[in-house]
């Protein structure tokens, strides 16, 4: 029984114009909205209303390329890790370059997420959640790839230290061990974070449900939340917490990849610059995702107005600097080689560049890592949405190119009889392909399914006189 | 028909008012705890840190939960590494000591995170009580548009000083959309 005045919704409010009579202060929205409006925006794409063809489209394209996946890993399983083109000396085939990459571009979901949350960037808002849906999916894509190529991977629990009836534990000091605990905390981590700041929207999903089973499923999975000053106060704390744990997480999960690389004692892996560079490369990479994530959105969605050039610019530059970050990485590596005066140095060095028969995919990845990206340099080019998206294209193949040069090394050790050849075989092709596809498949089911965008931090991020708090008070809040 | 066991009116929760803005609810809560109650809540759709400054949560458990969790992670790890190598299953890697600590850094790093991020977000639905699919105040239709756009304040009926008339005329009293009876 309650006494109060009967409960009228209020009539759906009309979405306000794109048309460019609205001018944001730092130009990261380009629409007129409130709270309400911009909740409902966000919140019908999955509640609402019918999801645009292309969404099939594109579903039905990753779902299909997943069977890539699912075919060559059954085939591999059957078969051993024979069936790809890995050999002696090149036992590090594309199964570690996709590793390598996929976690690089998960990077940067958590860089946009916590790093800039802590410097205060208010444009983080608009892209932070699919960000971390993008972070997700990469890991999970490249966590297969460790586990495959170990060949035997219903083994793969023995790279845990249990209690075991062999009495043998894994060996602490290695750092494919660090890697296995950097990674899975990494994707525990980023789990917990994307969850946490999903609940408060599950429950704005849950109140603006339009049938029982989304209020049930919403309802479910948002554990009851009310909005109580009492647990906002602790959720904001933790939120800022998991951000402060997971910015030193990012560096050193990478770091610990590179270390797989370092720790060893190969010419051009055995050096001391490998941890920065990686870390560099990765927020690279992932820009470019974010990059190529936020424009299909933009255009399929209509979310320009919550998504604006802006963003896509700031992306940009990030990419810019990161990429001179690791051109500069590039460039030191020739010069310690020449530096050092060691004849094993210089030798690789030598092949990798000029002598060696991968030569080209060196000279592949100077131009698509470190030319084409230039372009950046100039405004027009950073606000032009297409040349944006074409050069976070180039920085993609760019990016897979490095991480193909570092592991085809290999090929020529010191001795010309240990010299070899290394050709990817189909069975490889389909796996990264088929990992493609399972990104593809997660993220269309992460936008039908779950808001694409924070809705409560973008109803934060609004200016006072449209109802929000003018950006994040988390840092103020968060006690 | 009727249970014999149910009283005629349910016993209620608390009053609730329905503000618009996020200052009226800032105020609001002010305005309450200086008038003397100390059972009460605010709701909103995006956190407001003053409301919770002026309901006297100041600072909440979660840093030293997660702190704590942190450091038993980050303790167990590295026992653990050290039980292993010196102890348990001793192997000579590269005329290493086997206890050969810097090495260990990295898997303990990586568990202290690990259970600091747990501990920190089992700690809050533990501290929050959540998850709670039922709770009282979702009696009140109008609260669905707490996740909306309203801002809501509730004074609860195990206030010392709760009297139901006298809430809603104080409620009143600060201008709010909207005064409803919350029942249990």
């Amino acid at each position: 029984m309650s006494t109060s005045t009967a409960f009228v919704e209020d009539p759906v409010r009309p979405q306000p114009p794109i048309d460019g009579s609205y001018k944001h202060p730092e130009e990261l929205l380009d629409a007129n909205h409130d709270i309400v409006t911009l909740g409902d925006k966000i919140a019908d794409v999955v509640v609402a209303k019918p999801q645009p063809k292309v969404w099939w489209f594109f579903f039905l394209v990753g779902f299909g390329l997943l069977q890539g996946l699912a075919i060559g890993l059954v085939w591999l399983f059957y078969m051993g890790v024979g069936v790809w083109g890995i050999n002696q000396p090149v036992a590090w085939g594309l199964a570690i370059v996709n590793f390598v990459w996929w976690i690089g571009i998960g990077h940067a979901g958590t860089l946009i997420s916590a790093i800039l949350l802590l410097m205060h960037q208010k444009w983080r808002t608009s892209i932070n959640r699919f960000a971390e849906a993008m972070t997700l999916f990469a890991v999970a894509c490249a966590g297969i790839f460790p586990l495959i190529h170990m060949g035997r991977v219903w083994l793969a629990y023995w790279l845990f230290p249990f209690p075991n009836v062999m009495a043998m534990w894994p060996q602490p000091r290695s750092p494919l061990m660090w890697d296995v605990f950097a990674v899975s905390t990494y994707l525990t981590v980023s789990l917990l974070f994307w969850y946490v700041g999903l609940i408060p929207d599950l429950a704005v999903l849950r109140d603006s449900a339009r049938n029982k089973l989304q209020r049930w499923v919403y309802g479910f999975f948002s554990l009851g939340w009310r909005g109580s000053a009492f647990h906002w106060r602790r959720y904001e704390k933790l939120y800022l917490l998991l951000a402060g744990l997971s910015t030193p997480l990012v560096f050193s999960v990478h770091t610990i990849v590179s270390f797989d690389f370092a720790v060893s004692i190969v010419p051009l892996w055995h050096a001391t610059i490998f941890p920065p560079f990686f870390v560099a490369g990765a927020v690279y990479s992932g820009f470019a995702m974010v990059v190529w994530l936020a424009i299909p959105l933009r255009h399929l969605y209509g979310m320009k107005d919550v998504i604006t050039l802006r963003h896509l610019e700031l992306c940009a530059r990030v990419m810019l600097v990161t990429g001179l970050l690791v051109t500069w990485g590039y460039a030191l590596e020739v010069w310690m080689a020449w530096y050092s005066h060691s004849a094993y140095e210089w030798h690789t060095t030598w092949q990798r560049m000029w002598a060696g028969p991968y030569a080209w995919s060196y000279w592949a990845l100077i131009l698509t890592n470190s030319v084409i990206p230039q372009l950046f340099w100039s405004r027009k080019v950073r606000m032009n949405e297409w040349m944006v998206f074409l050069i976070s294209g180039s920085v993609h193949i760019g990016m897979w190119f490095e991480r193909y040069v570092i592991v085809i090394t290999l090929t020529r050790d010191q001795i010309p009889g240990a010299w070899g050849r290394y050709a990817p075989t189909i069975w490889d092709y389909s796996l990264m392909i088929g990992s493609v596809g399972l990104f593809i498949t997660l993220f269309c089911l992460f936008v039908r399914f779950l808001p694409m965008i924070s809705i409560t931090e973008m109803r934060e991020f609004l200016p006072f006189k449209q109802g929000g708090r003018d950006g994040h008070s988390c840092m103020e809040n968060a006690k | 028909m009727s249970d014999a066991h149910t009283p005629a009116t349910p016993p209620l929760y608390g009053v609730m008012a329905e503000f618009k803005t996020a200052d009226e609810l800032i105020a609001a809560t002010k305005a309450a705890v200086d008038a003397g109650y100390t059972r009460l809540d605010g709701y909103s759709p995006y956190p407001l840190g003053e409301v919770a400054d002026h309901l006297g949560f100041p600072r909440s458990e979660i840093g030293a939960v997660m702190f704590i969790g942190g450091v038993c992670g980050a303790v167990l790890g590295f026992t653990m590494q050290t039980w292993i190598t010196v102890i348990d299953y001793p192997l000579n890697i590269g005329g290493k000591p086997f206890w050969s600590w810097p090495q260990f850094i990295p898997i303990t790093w990586a568990l202290l995170v690990l259970t600091a991020c747990m501990s920190g977000v089992f700690g809050l639905l533990a501290l929050c009580g959540l998850p709670q699919p039922y709770h009282p105040v979702f009696n009140v239709d109008r609260f669905r548009r707490a996740s909306k756009d309203r801002f809501f304040l509730c004074i609860e009926a195990v206030d010392p000083k709760f009297d139901p008339a006298a809430v809603k005329a104080f409620l009143t009293t600060l201008k709010p959309d909207d005064v409803a009876e919350v029942p249990e």
